[in-house]
């Protein structure tokens, strides 16, 4: 398996460790990834906000290059995910947008490659298969695997079902895991919000915490820097602010797939994340 | 009977018709049933519910409708959207109701200001440098919103986990990056 892939701004820095630790679970499972030459950012919210022809050409350009090498795209970052996928849905469903859009990039778009996102990349290794690479089993910890908004919604783009989805417990189960039940799942933490309007976030990720604490699970994992970045960054202060006591490690989902499968912990990045890591990495790294 | 101002009228008319087709989504087909507003995870913390939103929008009430911060604090989550038993993607609706008002600069109250001012400060990075700088589209934005201080321990945090960059990573076909950005502002002004 071969696909473009979109890093995205923060692929160095607030969400190195979701690059790091999905270019090396590709590498482990064969999967090759090749960065899109000269990418731009997707625009993100902002984009989308404040100009939709803007939004939807910012994420033609990129898709427009990895056109040219006609493979299928894949982002790690959930937000960039769901910029390209729906420029490329919205693009492929309309002739003359499309035409509008490619006027403004100067680049032929076809709309013809897929755009996925990591979790169905990894996925689509098949459950089987990977399960059979697990050699280092995450026996006995309990996540609560957690999806935010930009995986499951809008519906147009969705990579499984927007309130009940189960492809993260999936990947986790293979990995030897044991996912929780809870109830904040695809609730929002506010992603970008939490610049602009930190108060309206703490509350909304202080309730992601507590239901993940209050139904057990060890740690959150996620597929998304702007929610990884609202409840490991952000648990600090909340409970500082709040006067909480949470003490939850969030990982990007693929860090702990690593951990399962052998991969060098070195290269997860385990030691930059704020809520520390050490328990869980003692007992299974 | 009292009268009817029939120049009003048409005005309405004309939000209701602009909405929808900016938005792509037919709004005369909500009923009120208030799902949107239940299911709503910022709605704590908005000025005006998004079911009430959406009645403005189909009563016309342009200044109303774009004068509320609700339209700004809507974090895309979509989850409105997936639940509307009328099928409308009311969080693309709050986009389009967020980019008219931003077009018009309309957000007067700080929470409204704040995301506009970020939202403007993360376009101008990747005006510049075609990517977003998250370091100094964070500095300009405390500079601007008149709070140097703040996120200052977000940024050490930062920091202390090699998180943050100063050196700024550039699209090299910065020309490309331009002419988008120049070719939808002419688009739009024609």
């Amino acid at each position: 398996m071969k696909f473009s892939y979109y890093p995205g701004c923060c692929y160095e820095t607030s969400a190195r460790e979701y690059d790091m630790s999905s270019q090396a679970v590709c590498k482990k499972l064969g999967i090759e990834l090749e960065e899109i030459e000269d990418w731009n950012c997707c625009g993100s919210t902002a984009a989308h906000s404040t100009n939709h022809l803007l939004a939807l050409s910012l994420s033609a350009r990129n898709l427009a290059l990895a056109e040219q090498k006609g493979l299928d795209v894949v982002a790690a970052c959930a937000a960039c995910y769901q910029r390209l996928a729906v420029a490329r849905h919205e693009l492929n469903g309309d002739p003359d947008l499309l035409a509008r859009v490619n006027s403004v990039t100067g680049l032929p778009y076809t709309a013809s490659q897929r755009v996925l996102s990591m979790p169905e990349v990894i996925a689509s290794y098949g459950v089987d298969n990977l399960r059979a690479r697990v050699n280092k089993p995450l026996t006995g910890l309990k996540i609560a695997a957690y999806y935010g908004c930009l995986l499951v919604r809008p519906r147009s783009i969705q990579i499984d079902d927007e309130e009940n989805p189960h492809i993260l417990e999936q990947i986790m189960e293979c990995c030897g895991a044991q996912p929780v039940d809870w109830h904040y799942q695809t609730e929002c933490c506010g992603a970008g919000l939490g610049i602009s309007n930190e108060d309206i976030v703490f509350k909304l990720v202080a309730d992601i915490l507590e239901d993940a604490a209050a139904n057990g699970a060890d740690c959150i994992i996620c597929a998304c820097p702007l929610c990884h970045f609202n409840l490991d960054l952000r648990q600090a202060k909340i409970n500082k602010k709040l006067k909480q006591k949470f003490n939850l490690p969030v990982f990007y989902f693929t860090q702990l797939v690593g951990l399962a499968t052998g991969v060098n912990p070195a290269v997860l990045s385990l030691h930059t994340h704020f809520i520390n890591t050490k328990t869980i990495k003692r007992k299974y790294a | 009977m009292s009268a009817i101002n029939l120049t009003t009228t048409l005005k309405h008319e004309q939000f209701i018709e602009q909405v929808s087709r900016e938005s792509g989504q037919p709004v005369q087909q909500c009923y009120q049933c208030g799902k949107c507003t239940a299911g709503c995870p910022i709605a704590f913390s908005m000025d005006v519910p998004p079911n009430r939103v959406m009645r403005m929008v189909q009563l016309g009430l342009r200044e109303t409708a774009l004068s509320c911060n609700s339209i700004w604090l809507c974090a895309y989550c979509s989850t409105c959207s997936v639940r509307c038993p009328k099928n409308v993607n009311l969080a693309q609706v709050m986009d389009a109701l967020r980019i008219i008002a931003g077009k018009e600069k309309r957000a007067k109250t700080a929470r409204a200001r704040h995301v506009e001012l970020f939202n403007r400060n993360f376009l101008n990075s990747i005006r510049r440098y075609g990517r977003l700088h998250e370091f100094e589209t964070m500095t300009m934005y405390n500079l601007k919103s008149g709070q140097p201080f703040k996120n200052a321990d977000t940024g050490l945090y930062m920091l202390s986990r090699g998180k943050l960059k100063f050196l700024i990573q550039k699209t090299s076909q910065m020309d490309q990056v331009k002419q988008i950005f120049a070719r939808v502002k002419e688009l739009e002004e024609k």
